[in-house]
C-alpha cells in the first residue's frame, strides 16, 4: 500500500457502518463544517488519506487523495504557473481538498472559469456499501457512463465518501489587474451585464459598499487594452482583496448574525429585501445580513429564479437550503437510496431527508 | 405483449404524429451509426409537452419501452429503435423560446439545430460555444443526452459546461425543471447527471443553454510535421507554455490529403501530420499568443508554420478539417468512426500502435481528431459488402477502445456508448461500479423503459462477453508486452 492510502481502512469503517447502521459524519480539517445542517455520527476523519497522484503540468489535470492540504495541491499548482479554474474558498489554512470538492463552493472566479463542478474530471468514492468505486478519469472529455463524478461536488459526502478526484486546472494568467469604480448596487449589475456579454478577459466582479471591483486577467496587452476600454483606477493590494473576499476575511463577513447566499440569474436588479448586500459573481452570488423572515427571503430569491442558503446561522435546526419541489425531493432520496441504501454517510447535511 | 392498435388506443394523439406502416418507419431504422438497425415498433412524433408526457405516462402504464430521437445524427446507435417498444422523436420541437441578452441564455426546444442557436444570437454579439461536426444537422435535445463537444472544447468545455437547465419528462410522465437560470441550483447536481445520460433517465423537452461572447478577434496557424509523435509533443508544449488554444486539431496523411482533394483548404499534403491551432480573444491578447506559438511549433520541429494571411483562408483551413469525415468518406465505401481519449502523453505511442495494427488488419486508417483534448476519432476504412470486413474492422476498433483504457483513457470522449461501446463498457468499469449505475437508473426509471440495453451493460453481457476490467491503466500482469 502506498503512504497515505487508507482506501481500505476507510472501505472497512463504511462497511462496518452500514452493518449496523451507524451514521457517519465524515471531516477533513472541519474548515466548512459550519456549512450545511448538523451530522449526529461517528466521526470520520479523511486527513490521513492524503497524497497528490498523479500531476503533469501538460495534461492540465491533477489527481489527488481527498485528505490532501487544498493549500499543498495548489502550492505545486502555482510552481507550474497553474492554478484550480474555480478558485476555491479555504475558509481557514488547513482545509482538504475533499471538503472544497464535496461542498461545491466556488470563489470569485467561478463566472469565468467555470464551478467546482466543471472542474471535477474524476473521482474515487466509497458508497454507503463500503465499495471503493471510480468514475469519471483524468481526461478532458470523457463519456462513458452516467457522469456520477460531478455529481459528486455540492452533495456534501451524502453520496459517498470521496477518496480522490481528479481536477482539471488552468494556466495562471500572464497579468492581473483589478479596478475600483464608485456606483451603486444597481448600476453596478447594469455595468456587469454589459461587460459580460463583451469579449473582455474578466475574472472576477464584485460590489460592495457603493464601489464596484473588477479583476482583469490574461495577458498584459490584453489587460491594458481592456483597461483602456475601461477608463477606471487600479486597486492597490488587489490579490489579497479577491482572497479575502473568497475566504470570507473581508469586514463584511465579520458580523455575528445570519449571512444569506442568494444565487440568482446575474442580472436581476437588485432585490427589494432590506438589509446589507455584498454582490459577487457579477451578480450571481450576493451576499445579504437582513431581519426579514425566512420565508420572505425565499420567496423573494425564487420569485426571480433563484435559491437562498443559510449560509452561516447559530440556529440549525432551520432548512439552510432552498426547500426542493415534491418531485425533485422525491428524486433525490430515490438516488441517495441508490448510493447508500443504509442512510449511513452524512445523513441530514443536505436537507433533513437526504 | 401489447398490441400496437391497443397501445395507440389508450393515447389521445392526432393521426400526423403516429407512424406506423413498415414505409414510414424505415427511415427510423437507424441513427449515424448505420451499421445497427432495427424497425421501430411504432414512431411518435409529438407536437407538445402534454403530448410526451401522455405518450411516457401510457408506455409506463402499459410498460412499453421507449427511445428519445433527436435529429439521429448520433455515432454510437444511441436511438437505435427497438422492434417491442416506440421511437419518441423530438423532431417538431424546433423553436427557440427565448433569449436573454443580459443573462447571456438562450431557452430552446430540444428539436433546434445547434448551429441555429448560434446564428439565432449572432447579431447580439453572442454564440452557444459547443460545436460538433455535425452542428448542421444535430440538435440541442441530443447534444444534451450525448453531453456533445466539438473542436473548442479545450477551452469551452463541453455541453456540460454549457447548459443552465433543463426540462425533462421522467418515464412516469411527470414534467420536471432540473437546473436554473442562476449560476447553480438547491440540491444534488441533476443537470451534470442529466448530461450525457444518453437517454436513459429521462426525456429532454426544454434546454436552456448558456452563450458567450463572440470573440473580437480568431486567428488560426497550419503547423506541419513529419511525423505524428513530433505533432503530439508540440501540442504539450504549447499547453506547457501557458497557452490554451481555442482549437487544436491534428490530421495525419490520409486525411489531409483527403480533405485537400475534398475540398483545397491549401494543406501541404507531402507530411506525416498537420495541427490546426486557433487563437482567440481580443486583438491585443491574439497577437501576443500567436508570435509565442509560432517559436514553440517552431522550436518543438515543426516543418513548417502558416499564420491564414487573413479570414478567408481562415475557413479554408477549418473547412478541411470540418469536412475531413466526409472526406474520408470518397476513399472508401465505409468507414468506420471511433472516439476514444487518452492522455496525450500518449498520443505518440497510441498513433503508432494504431498504424501497426491497420497494416496487420489490413484496413487503412485515416486519423483526425482533437489532439488538445487527447480526444481521438481514427476512422476505419473498410468495404462493408467484402465478407468478414465489417467484423474485422469491429474487431480492430474494439482493440483500440481497449488500448485507450489501458493507457488511462476512455472508450467514449463525446460520441457516447450507445449500443456501439457496450462490450467495452465492461472492460473500463468494475462489477460494483456497473452496478452502481444500475441503481442510478432504477431511481429514475426503476421498469427500466427509457432506451433499455444502452449505455450501461448488464453484468450477464459482461460476464458473456468474458473481457477484464482495467483499473487505472493497470493491466492484470502489467510486465507483460502488450503494445
Amino acid at each position: 500500500m502506498p503512504e497515505g492510502d487508507q482506501t481500505d481502512a476507510l472501505c472497512e469503517q463504511v462497511t462496518a457502518a452500514a452493518a449496523t447502521r451507524t451514521p457517519l459524519c465524515i471531516r477533513g480539517s472541519g474548515s466548512k463544517t459550519f456549512y450545511g445542517r448538523p451530522v449526529e455520527g461517528e466521526i470520520l476523519d479523511t486527513r490521513a488519506h492524503c497524497g497528490v497522484l498523479e500531476y503533469e503540468p501538460s495534461e492540465l489535470v491533477i489527481r489527488a487523495r481527498t485528505g490532501t492540504a487544498l493549500a499543498e495541491v495548489e502550492n505545486l499548482l502555482d510552481q507550474q504557473h497553474q492554478m484550480l479554474p474555480f478558485e476555491p474558498p479555504h475558509f481557514s489554512s488547513n482545509s482538504t481538498l475533499g471538503g472544497a470538492v464535496a461542498t461545491g463552493l466556488s470563489g470569485p472566479r467561478r463566472p469565468f472559469s467555470g464551478a467546482a463542478r466543471d472542474a471535477v474530471l474524476g473521482v474515487g468514492l466509497i458508497n454507503g456499501k463500503g465499495e471503493s468505486l471510480n468514475f469519471g478519469g483524468q481526461v478532458i472529455k470523457n463519456v462513458a457512463g452516467y457522469d456520477l463524478s460531478r455529481l459528486m461536488a455540492g452533495a456534501l459526502g451524502t453520496l459517498g465518501l470521496l477518496t480522490d478526484v481528479s481536477l482539471k486546472v488552468l494556466p495562471k494568467p500572464e497579468a492581473e489587474y483589478t479596478l475600483k469604480q464608485v456606483c451603486t448596487q444597481r448600476e453596478a449589475l447594469l455595468r456587469f451585464s454589459e461587460w459580460m456579454a463583451k469579449p473582455m478577459p474578466l475574472s472576477a466582479a464584485c460590489w460592495y459598499e457603493d464601489h464596484l471591483y473588477l479583476r482583469l486577467s490574461g495577458t498584459e496587452a490584453g489587460i491594458r487594452h481592456a483597461q483602456h476600454q475601461l477608463g477606471n483606477t487600479m486597486l492597490e493590494q488587489a490579490a489579497s482583496w479577491w482572497t479575502e473576499l473568497r475566504d470570507h476575511e473581508h469586514p463584511f463577513f465579520q458580523r455575528e448574525e445570519y449571512l444569506w447566499r442568494l444565487s440568482v440569474p446575474p442580472a436581476t436588479p437588485p432585490l427589494a429585501i432590506a438589509g446589507d448586500w455584498l454582490v459577487d459573481w457579477a451578480g450571481g452570488q450576493r451576499w445579504l445580513y437582513s431581519n426579514e423572515s425566512v420565508e420572505t427571503i425565499r420567496q423573494l430569491t425564487a420569485s426571480v429564479g433563484g435559491h437562498a442558503t443559510l449560509f452561516r446561522t447559530t440556529i440549525r435546526s432551520e432548512d439552510i437550503f432552498h426547500p426542493l419541489s415534491p418531485l425533485l425531493l422525491k428524486l433525490q432520496q430515490r438516488l441517495k437510496q441508490a448510493f447508500d441504501p443504509e442512510g449511513i454517510l452524512n445523513p441530514g447535511r443536505l436537507y433533513q431527508d437526504l | 405483449m401489447t398490441t400496437r392498435s391497443e397501445f395507440l388506443a389508450g393515447l389521445d394523439l392526432p393521426a400526423h404524429c403516429i407512424l406506423s406502416e413498415e414505409s414510414e418507419l424505415r427511415p427510423y431504422e437507424c441513427d449515424g451509426l448505420s451499421a445497427y438497425r432495427r424497425l421501430p415498433w411504432l414512431v411518435l412524433i409529438p407536437d407538445t409537452v402534454d403530448q410526451v408526457q401522455a405518450i411516457l405516462a401510457c408506455c409506463h402504464r402499459l410498460k412499453v419501452p421507449v427511445v428519445a430521437r433527436g435529429a439521429g445524427t448520433g455515432l454510437s446507435g444511441g436511438a437505435l429503435p427497438l422492434g417491442n417498444g416506440v421511437l419518441l422523436s423530438l423532431a417538431r420541437f424546433t423553436e427557440i423560446l427565448e433569449i436573454d441578452t443580459g443573462n447571456r441564455l438562450a431557452r430552446v426546444q430540444p428539436g433546434v439545430r445547434n448551429l441555429a442557436i448560434s446564428e439565432a444570437v449572432a447579431g447580439r454579439g453572442l454564440y452557444y460555444a459547443p460545436d460538433p461536426s455535425s452542428q448542421i444537422a444535430c440538435s440541442i435535445g441530443g447534444n444534451v443526452a450525448e453531453n456533445a463537444g466539438g473542436v473548442h472544447c479545450l477551452k469551452y468545455g463541453l455541453t456540460v459546461h454549457n447548459i443552465a437547465a433543463l426540462k425533462i419528462v421522467s418515464m412516469d410522465g411527470e414534467l420536471l425543471t432540473i437546473g436554473g437560470h442562476a449560476l447553480d441550483s438547491a440540491g444534488y447536481d441533476l443537470l451534470a447527471l442529466l448530461t450525457g445520460s444518453e437517454g436513459m433517465l429521462g426525456v429532454i423537452v426544454e434546454v436552456s443553454v448558456r452563450l458567450l461572447p463572440l470573440p473580437d478577434y480568431a486567428q488560426v496557424l497550419l503547423a506541419a510535421f513529419d511525423s505524428a509523435e513530433t505533432a503530439g509533443n508540440a501540442v504539450a508544449a504549447i499547453i506547457s507554455a501557458g497557452i490554451l488554444p481555442a482549437g487544436l486539431e491534428m490530421m495525419d496523411t490520409l486525411a489531409i490529403r483527403a480533405a485537400e482533394d475534398f475540398v483545397h483548404a491549401g494543406y501541404p499534403t507531402d507530411v506525416a501530420a498537420i495541427l490546426l491551432c486557433e487563437l482567440d480573444g481580443t486583438r491585443a491578447e491574439v497577437k501576443a499568443q500567436l508570435d509565442k506559438v509560432c517559436t514553440l511549433l517552431t522550436a518543438a520541429g515543426a516543418g513548417e508554420v502558416r499564420v491564414a494571411r487573413d479570414e478567408q483562408e481562415r475557413q479554408k483551413f477549418w473547412a478541411g478539417r470540418k469536412a475531413s469525415f466526409p472526406a474520408v468518406g470518397r476513399l472508401s465505401p465505409d468507414y468506420y468512426c471511433m472516439d476514444g481519449t487518452i492522455p496525450r502523453k500518449h498520443l505518440g505511442k497510441v498513433l503508432s500502435t494504431i498504424s501497426d495494427w491497420s497494416t496487420e488488419y489490413g484496413l487503412p486508417v485515416a486519423n483526425v481528431f482533437h489532439a488538445g483534448d487527447g480526444n481521438l476519432h481514427p476512422l476505419i476504412l473498410y468495404d462493408a459488402n467484402k465478407p468478414g470486413e465489417l467484423e474485422r474492422t469491429e474487431a480492430f476498433g474494439n482493440r483500440i477502445l481497449e488500448l485507450c483504457i489501458s493507457v488511462g483513457g476512455t472508450i467514449t470522449g463525446e460520441h457516447g456508448v450507445g449500443m456501439e461501446k457496450i462490450n467495452q463498457m465492461c472492460v473500463q468499469f468494475s462489477e460494483a461500479e456497473l452496478r452502481q449505475f444500475h441503481a442510478v437508473k432504477k431511481a429514475f426509471d426503476p421498469d427500466g423503459l427509457l432506451n433499455p440495453g444502452k449505455a450501461i451493460p448488464t453484468l450477464a453481457r459482461c460476464a458473456e462477453f468474458g473481457r477484464m476490467h482495467v483499473h487505472h491503466g493497470e493491466l492484470p500482469f502489467p510486465d507483460l508486452e502488450r503494445f
